[in-house]
């Protein structure tokens, strides 16, 4: 039987997701015998043309360049899965789109002619059909595998569309928000990252986006119970995962 | 109620003191039954339930402040072994854990494929300070794991493996409304049933065996016959419990209220709130629900199956073909309190809630499920 061939494609993002994959040392070599990398520059020179069987998409659509390209990848791939914040939700770079891209240009470059850029950063899935959206900034790698691993045995991902705070009880964490009244981005929040920060008695921020049907409203209001300011919980909701609908929602509701 | 499992003690005598100083060794005897202890510590500000290995690693002097989505540790001005009310965990973390491997199976030469199944538990633990909610909570699992319909050999073997070691509350939680649900503070049953008396000139437990193996664990360590005087003590310790008793629900007729009240817009008004976490089902010693979770490698060569706990919070809860069933926060509030307060009647002829408080101080934004009861029998009178 033919391996099935994997490709990695990168928009405008940081590395950090894609580098997820490389991170899976006790598993690389279990990957590479399951499956045939065809196109990773970040990893190996050998670059294979398409079409690929399986295509993680990492970073998010800040050029019209980058918008044609994202078709293209799309036509080459026959299961297209989008790895991270700024591939799901526009990532940190979607903060240009609450505010003015040309304005911006203009500051930070002496020649903002030479740049050509979109007045937003917005998902791989507002461009192109996505077959499924791994959450997280950066992604967990655990999940990567598990996606990866699902793919190829033809099964459903065991990821879970559930706020962060019913893995965070399974973990048998202290609640931090009401343990220390700290300002906890949790319950509106989708799982995946191994609770991660309140396992280190931090309150989440929220990098793993929205939960489905959030209810970011009564969360706001929480936090402006804890002290927090109109100003922080505008930010709160603006950060990796700003251009998320029900954060970037949220976050108007406070500006 | 009948307790499951365990052998009720001819005779219960006059109850007895153990002092506090021989708390180690009562400890010690029922490790020496071959018992893990697992019992109350300190960990990450809060009261939680784990492994301990003697006395040292209960929260002496410690105690817990709680109120509606707020829970605080604080010091105590005693060193009181018991002298907080519960904490985020219940039992039902040893007894139905949040994540259990049901199976594994392996790829045979074949083609073919052999499952192993998981074994059972083979630890036998020791529970030690279980309050009376608590215990009604074990009961209420009991039913709904042991004695209905489905079976859960885990379950089973885990419970009918433990020693239980009840302790009576001689304070209540803000959050607490265990009288209201005929639960508590006073305990019935466990293997050993124990009030702690702290006082600036004593500090004893008045200790009454429930079972024969509780009886003769207390054997091996000394105790004496309590004295009338000692015995009052406990009982008005015993009384600062009903009397500190805030909160209550009004029970008269709840399960046909909250049936006649499915279609009130209350639960729209409470959905508004409610951020539909999950933390209120997580935390309820009575919730039981389960999803299973399938792993494979990469290879495919090896897969496992996987229980953990869900909740009805969660939309995936009721994902059928073609979506979940219960889409609004309304709905899925509403099947939460539904489930404790009305239908869990006719299914496991008890009510499913018993009081604790739980979801009221580990709720984030602090819904309280007593509030929510008393509003919707408001809404349903004024109809
Ligand atoms: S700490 Fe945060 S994520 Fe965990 S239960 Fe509390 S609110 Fe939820
Ligand atoms: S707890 Fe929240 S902020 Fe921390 S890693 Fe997880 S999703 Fe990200
Ligand atoms: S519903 Fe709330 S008060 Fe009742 S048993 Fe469950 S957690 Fe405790
Ligand atoms: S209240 Fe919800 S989670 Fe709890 S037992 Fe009922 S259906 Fe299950
Ligand atoms: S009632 Fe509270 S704890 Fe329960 S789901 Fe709603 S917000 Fe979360």
């Amino acid at each position: 039987m033919r391996k099935k061939t994997l490709a990695v494609f990168k928009f405008a993002s940081c590395d950090g997701c894609q580098l997820s994959l490389l991170d899976c040392e006790d598993e690389l070599l279990a990957l590479a015998g399951a499956i045939e990398i065809a196109h990773f520059p970040e990893a190996s020179r050998a670059v294979m043309d398409g079409p690929y069987d399986l295509t993680l998409v990492e970073g998010s659509i800040t050029t019209a360049h980058d918008a044609e390209r994202i078709k293209h990848v799309r036509a080459q791939s026959r299961t297209l899965v989008t790895i991270g914040a700024c591939a799901t939700a526009g990532g940190i770079q979607a903060l240009r789109n609450f505010a003015d891209t040309a304005e911006y240009l203009s500051v930070v470059y002496a020649r903002p002619d030479y740049i050509e850029t979109l007045a937003s950063s917005t998902s791989i899935a507002s461009h192109v059909t996505v077959d499924f959206e791994l959450r997280g900034c950066p992604i967990d790698k655990r999940q990567l595998l598990e996606v990866i691993t699902s793919f190829l045995h033809g099964k459903r991902p065991s990821i879970t569309d559930e706020s962060l705070c019913a893995d965070c009880k399974r973990a048998d964490v202290v609640c931090v928000m009401v343990s220390k009244g700290m300002p906890c981005l949790g319950p509106a929040t989708h799982t995946g990252c191994g609770v991660l920060c309140p396992r280190h008695d931090r309150a989440c921020y929220g990098c793993f986006g929205p939960v489905t049907a959030a209810n970011t409203g009564a969360l706001a209001e929480r936090l402006f119970q804890l002290g927090m300011r109109k100003d922080g919980v505008k930010r709160v909701f603006r950060s990796f995962n700003a251009g998320a609908p029900a954060f970037a929602d949220e976050s108007r509701k406070h500006e | 109620m009948p307790e499951t499992g365990h052998d009720h003690a001819d005779s219960i005598d006059t109850p007895s003191v153990l002092s506090a100083a021989h708390f180690g060794a009562l400890l010690q005897a029922i490790r020496n039954e071959g018992y893990t202890l697992v019992g109350p510590t300190v960990r990450d500000g809060a009261i939680i339930y784990d492994e301990i290995e003697s006395t040292q690693d209960l929260p002496i002097g410690w105690t817990d402040e709680q109120e509606a989505g707020h829970y605080r540790l604080k010091r105590r001005d005693d060193f009181a072994y018991f002298g907080y009310v519960v904490g985020p965990q219940s039992w039902k973390k040893f007894l139905l854990p949040a994540r259990r491997r049901l199976w594994s199976s392996v790829r045979r030469e074949d083609g073919g494929f052999t499952i192993e199944p998981e074994p059972l538990p083979e630890r036998r633990l020791a529970f030690i300070g279980v309050r009376a909610c608590e215990l009604a909570a074990i009961r209420t699992q009991d039913r709904v794991l042991m004695e209905g319909s489905f079976q859960d050999p885990y379950y089973r073997a885990a419970r009918q493996g433990a020693f239980v070691v009840a302790v009576n509350c001689v304070s209540a939680a803000p959050t607490c409304f265990c009288a209201s649900m005929n639960t508590g503070p006073k305990v019935s049953g466990g293997d050993l049933a124990l009030t702690e008396v702290v006082s600036p000139e004593r500090h004893y437990f008045l200790v009454s065996p429930q079972t024969a193996r509780g009886q003769a664990v207390l054997q091996r360590v000394e105790h004496r016959a309590a004295s009338d005087e000692e015995q009052d003590e406990a009982l008005t310790h015993e009384a600062r419990a009903v009397s500190q008793m805030r909160r209550k629900l009004d029970t008269e007729g709840l399960p046909e209220l909250i049936a006649a009240a499915q279609g009130s817009a209350h639960w729209q008004r409470v959905a508004e709130r409610c951020l539909a976490c999950t933390n209120c089902t997580m935390v309820c010693p009575t919730c039981f629900c389960s999803t299973v979770e399938d792993t494979v490698d990469l290879s495919g060569q090896r897969a496992e199956r996987h229980r953990k706990l869900d909740s009805c919070f969660n939309r995936e809860f009721t994902y059928l073909h073609t979506g979940s069933v219960r889409e609004s926060g309304a709905a899925r509030y509403r099947q939460w309190l539904t489930h404790k307060l009305s239908t869990w009647h006719a299914q496991f002829d008890s009510s499913g809630c018993v009081g604790c408080g739980r979801c009221i101080t580990w709720c984030p934004v602090g819904i309280d499920i007593t509030e929510e009861a008393a509003a919707l029998r408001e809404a349903v009178d004024q109809s």
